[in-house]
């Protein structure tokens, strides 16, 4: 909403410097985005009478002026246009002056001759001849002799002054709960409240000509559940014409496009009251009847609007008809015949409280939303619709532009009765945890124009946002000032702690940290193709799908956070990172039926590439992140059947009967897929399974007192025998064995062909004495025998 | 045998003094000192002396004996000394070389703040709570009296997934679920990622993160938010910084107020991080509507209660001076790795 501090100052006093006011409006609940003046960066323009002419010696076109600008001397300006005279009132550019499209203006010289400025057209002063109530030059110097107020700019007159345009306008954000804000009369109760200033609204007065509005239309609402009240005034003899200048400057600052008296009366009272009024000419109501009823089927409406389609009207939508047709859609837009025309001599002012859930249903259906729908879509009252109403006459009569037939026609379901709230000094003192009086909280809600009865606030019929106790107390507050209530700390009867799952969460996230893992954040949707890059099983793909995504890049939720990983490391490898470890906390989403919500899952996930990583540098962190997490006894079982792994480098973790995910190379084709050109290892855990695999509490063993001895073996096996059956065994059969560790895996010149050596030690102890070399040898040879019978030898 | 003596103590000790090396004194050691030693063979001889003799050239025999072993004992740790040291010299290092580690990685700038508040916020005796960021309308929008036909629940604004599932906007909906499932006293911080129709650049992006907070109890004020939220942004920011309570509108909340934090750069004289405005738009408040508490089943009339809505993502790029959101969310390592 843009405001005219000229118009604001027709109701109240606020005269200070724009920041001043924009500040304490803002701090008292209405808050100003920016303010400006309407003139600039005009300056050092002035009003000046042409003295002499003559021509320039030196050229044809140029004319040299003598000029009286108020400054004592005349001022010597030598000019190209050729519409002036002796006796010319025009806009003068002295010396160091700035025209509207920024351009320093200084004296100079023309052929020789001295030029101390300029003389300007209207588009230098920024305008259009819409401001103007009288025909102006498109091409040449602005004439003003027969601007109607032209005994109030005497020369030397500064020029914004002289033709209304040192107006500051001032830009606020109005919230949807204020539509009452969206107008000059609005705001001018905010400011009196703000600024403790009176308000000075009276009622509008006019005369009126005789006769009576009923013997000449006749109203009939037919769906009074849509349009609440009905008003309809009627002027006649109307004299069209431009509007004053007062008006049309006030209408420019708020952005309206002056056009002729009879609209802008409708355009200014729409932005002094903030209800949209229409007018149309009686010569095209036929039967002068006007109905308010819902359209029929295949009704047709051709707009105001320059559209060259007639708009299809639906039953639901509620029109306002002739005795024949539709004439405009209620609270939308009129039709083309219906608004005014120069030679309009009959007007119908309507006034009226459409439904606003209809009309904003109706303008978005004909996909015209005009400033009357927004309006009437926030919610209107009947009451300030009478106001309008008689606010538009009493222009009629200020403007002189027609005649008033006496009465006016309303047609209402039910008179109008304000909301009453009971006042509660204690209650808003206990919300907002203030001391401030009855008697001041009282002053407060009459400053801002609420009627108080006893112990009950009347609510102005504009103020649709009060209803409860807590609105009363905000609105004390705003106004009494939030920073000037203490501030006080709750305390609360709560603790704050970790879950011991959110415990586990951040534990794992130091691991991964300390592993040297870069945590990552990503979208959580992806595009469908990533399931095809990454070659993820169908099944696997079922998503959650975004009905109006912003493209299909981002337009599914992700069942897997590998595909975001891959995007990472794409980008990271294109950007010549020659090396990353990556880990992201996150979260993938599998759908159910339809209206139930998907099950959300969060995962460690898990991605690495570069000089130095491998299938068991990936694994490796993955051991210490678990163990460190407390999860004993994690198996990692070889799985070819992953599409999104190389087959032989790929295993499924399990803690029993959980699984908690995968660790693996992801599969040469897929990281080619992304572009990647080097192997890329990644995991996925799912933090659920891991939460439930972790083990109990630590419990210290005692330290061994007796010593242990070792044995190293040097194994031979086929190639395909792994260290996982070769540990089993051993494991299995090992008596007083502490620990066994593989060291060292050979294959080559001593190994035949298709086979490999593998070496471990193995760490013998026993609890209560000294192990004795016998007893190792025992233990080594019952495991030797049982290695033999699946084809493991001492090499 | 008293000029015998004092000659090898004099041979002896010379020798010793002008011996180089370890080795070297150990023979000299065994050469006199030794059990087959000069002075060992002196003393045997020590019979053929009066028994007058014998108490004088005893003693003398033994102070020789002790001057010996002295000599050799500080010049065995001289000896040493020398040695060490030259050892020393020869292992020194350039201590200027790079060191060898296995790098750590570093937490998500968006985490490191948010673990900071989440700190600030446990420690005042709140508890952190998550919900599904695939909610439910009325979870999002209908419990939180915002009607069909409020412009937050236009398609423009909302990713839909059918016309009663939606990508949440806010977390208030972990707030109403939180207040369906627990009766007050409640105080906890809902932070998480949030989902906006919004087209990425500089400013935008349609996933990001707020922590929002929640206090029900009995007699909580608009006083009690305004304290909370200056111990915040005291925590956060540091003892000198101000708060400004701006009134607003927002359908959950009766008294509304949006929070700007006077600019930590220019302390409110104006500049280009705050706009000129000294003072930085900072997150959103008020008052619990008493119809929200209604529709979860609170009774406005016994409990009261204060919500507010944090931005993470401004909070970070202000910290830190990052110009550009979408550096949050391409992960480039040359970015992730400036933080700690």
């Amino acid at each position: 909403m843009d405001l005219s501090m000229k118009w604001l100052n027709d109701y109240v006093k606020a005269d200070m410097p724009a920041k001043e006011f924009a500040d304490k409006m803002t701090m008292g609940g209405s808050k100003v985005e920016t303010w400006h003046n309407m003139s600039e960066p005009l300056s050092n323009i002035v009003v000046a009478k042409v003295i002499s002419l003559e021509r320039h010696p030196d050229s044809e076109k140029l004319w040299i002026c003598q000029l009286d600008a108020g400054q004592g001397e005349p001022v010597q300006i030598v000019t190209a246009a050729q519409n002036l005279f002796e006796g010319a009132i025009v806009p003068a550019c002295l010396h160091n002056s700035v025209i509207a499209d920024g351009t320093k203006i200084t004296k100079g010289k023309l052929r020789g001759v001295a030029s101390n400025g300029m003389m300007c057209s209207y588009a230098e002063l920024g305008l259009t001849p819409g401001d103007f109530s009288y025909p102006v030059a498109d091409d040449g110097i602005l004439i003003l002799n027969d601007d109607p107020d032209i005994e109030k700019m005497p020369v030397g007159t500064d020029i914004r002054k002289a033709l209304e345009i040192d107006d500051t306008i001032v830009e606020f954000e109005i919230t949807n709960n204020r539509p009452d804000c969206l107008s000059v009369l609005g705001l001018a109760q905010e400011a009196a409240a703000v600024f403790d200033v009176p308000l000075n609204v009276k009622e509008p007065e006019y005369k009126t000509a005789g006769g009576n509005i009923n013997d000449e239309l006749t109203v009939r609402v037919e769906n009074p559940k849509l349009c609440s009240r009905y008003m309809a005034a009627l002027v006649k003899n109307v004299k069209i014409g431009p509007s004053p200048r007062w008006m049309a400057r006030r209408l420019r600052a708020s952005g309206v496009r002056p056009i002729n008296n009879l609209v802008d009366i409708t355009n200014f009272v729409m932005l002094e009251y903030g209800h949209p009024m229409h007018a149309f000419d009686l010569r095209y109501v036929e039967d002068n009847i006007i109905t308010v009823r819902n359209a029929k089927a295949g009704e047709t409406l051709k707009l105001l609007d320059e559209m060259a389609e007639p708009v299809k009207l639906s039953e639901e939508m509620l029109i306002i008809a002739d005795g024949k047709k539709p004439i405009a859609i209620a609270g939308v837009m009129g039709g083309e015949h219906s608004g005014i025309m120069d030679d309009t001599t009959t007007v119908v002012f309507e006034a009226a409280c459409f439904d606003g859930v209809s009309v904003r249903r109706t303008a978005k259906k004909v996909g015209e939303r005009t400033e009357a729908s927004s309006r009437f879509e926030k919610g209107l009252n009947p009451v300030n619709a009478e106001k309008a109403l008689k606010r538009a006459l009493e222009l009629i009569d200020i403007l002189g532009c027609g005649e008033i037939t006496d009465g006016i026609i309303d047609v209402k379901s039910g008179e109008y009765e304000p909301e009453r709230l009971k006042l509660d000094h204690k209650k808003v003192n206990e919300l907002l945890g203030s001391d401030i009086s009855d008697e001041e909280q009282r002053g407060i809600l009459k400053r801002l124009g609420f009627g108080i009865e006893g112990d009950e606030l009347i609510v102005p019929p504009t103020r649709i946002d009060m209803h409860l106790p807590c609105d009363i107390a905000e609105e004390v507050a705003r106004i009494y000032g939030y920073n000037n209530i203490a501030s006080t700390v709750p305390k609360l009867s709560c603790q704050g702690k970790r879950t011991e799952r959110q415990k586990f969460e951040d534990k794992a996230t130091s691991i991964a940290l300390s592993l040297g893992f870069y945590e990552i954040m990503t979208y959580s949707f992806i595009s469908p193709k990533d399931y095809e890059l990454l070659g993820m099983k169908q099944e696997q793909r079922r998503s959650v799908v975004i009905r109006n995504p912003l493209g299909e890049d981002t337009s599914v939720m992700r069942t897997s956070p590998l595909t975001s990983m891959m995007e990472v490391i794409k980008r990271n490898y294109n950007n010549r990172n020659m090396a990353a470890r990556f880990f992201e906390t996150a979260r993938a989403y599998f759908p159910n039926g339809e209206n139930e919500l998907p099950d959300e899952k969060d995962y460690l996930c898990f991605g690495l590439y570069g000089a130095g990583e491998d299938f068991f540098t990936a694994k490796g962190a993955i051991e210490e992140l678990l163990e460190k997490l407390g999860i004993e006894n994690a198996e990692f079982t070889a799985d070819s059947d992953e599409p999104i792994y190389h087959p032989g480098r790929c295993a499924r973790i399990t803690v029993g009967e959980n699984e908690l995910g995968y660790v693996g190379q992801i599969h040469p084709s897929a990281a080619a897929a992304f572009d990647v050109g080097v192997e890329v290892y990644c995991a996925v855990i799912a933090i659920d399974k891991a939460y439930e695999s972790m083990g109990g509490d630590v419990k210290y063993s005692a330290l061994p007192k007796f010593p242990a001895s070792s044995r190293d073996l040097s194994l031979v096996c086929d190639d395909g025998v792994t260290n996982g059956e070769i540990i089993s065994v051993i494991k299995k059969n090992a008596k007083h064995l502490e620990a066994v560790r593989l060291f060292d895996i050979y294959k080559g010149e001593q190994v035949p062909e298709g086979k490999k050596s593998l070496s471990y030690t193995l760490t013998f102890r026993k609890k209560d004495a000294t192990l004795t070399d016998e007893e190792a040898d025992a233990s080594v040879a019952k495991v030797l025998k049982a290695l033999e019978a699946v084809g493991v030898v001492l090499r | 045998m008293k000029e015998q003596l004092q000659n090898i103590e004099k041979e002896a000790l010379a020798a010793i003094g002008a011996c180089g090396g370890l080795k070297e004194l150990d023979a000299l050691r065994v050469k006199y000192l030794g059990k087959k030693g000069e002075l060992t063979a002196i003393l045997k001889s020590m019979g053929s002396l009066s028994a007058e003799e014998r108490p004088a050239m005893g003693q003398l025999a033994n102070t020789v004996r002790k001057n010996l072993e002295e000599a050799v004992n500080s010049k065995n740790s001289e000896l040493n000394s020398a040695a060490l040291d030259a050892k020393l010299k020869a292992e020194k290092v350039d201590v200027t070389l790079p060191g060898r580690t296995r790098p750590i990685g570093v937490r998500h700038p968006l985490n490191i703040v948010l673990d900071e508040l989440k700190e600030i916020f446990r420690g005042m005796g709140y508890t952190v709570v998550d919900g599904p960021e695939v909610e439910e309308t009325k979870y999002v929008f209908d419990m939180l009296n915002t009607d069909e036909g409020h412009p937050a629940r236009d398609e423009q604004d909302t990713f839909y997934i059918t016309d009663k599932i939606l990508l949440r906007t806010q977390t208030s909906s972990v707030q109403i679920r939180e207040m369906l499932a627990h009766k007050p006293p409640i105080a906890i911080i809902s932070p998480g990622r949030v989902y906006r129709s919004d087209t990425v650049d500089a400013t935008h992006s349609p996933i990001f993160h707020q922590c929002e907070g929640l206090v029900i109890d009995k007699k909580i004020t608009f006083g009690d938010l305004k304290g909370t939220l200056e111990m915040f942004a005291k925590r956060l920011y540091g003892e000198d910084i101000k708060l400004r309570f701006r009134p607003h509108h927002f359908p959950y909340t009766e008294p509304s107020a949006e929070v700007d934090l006077q600019c930590f750069k220019c302390h409110g004289e104006g500049c280009p991080l705050c706009k000129g405005e000294g003072w930085i738009e900072m997150l959103g408040s008020g008052l619990v509507h008493p119809q929200v508490l209604i529709n979860c089943g609170i009774d406005p009339n016994e409990y009261s209660g204060f919500a507010f809505g944090i931005g993470l993502e401004r909070i970070v790029m202000m910290r830190y001076n990052i110009d550009d959101m979408r550096l949050l969310y391409e992960n480039d390592i040359r970015f992730l790795s400036q933080f700690r």
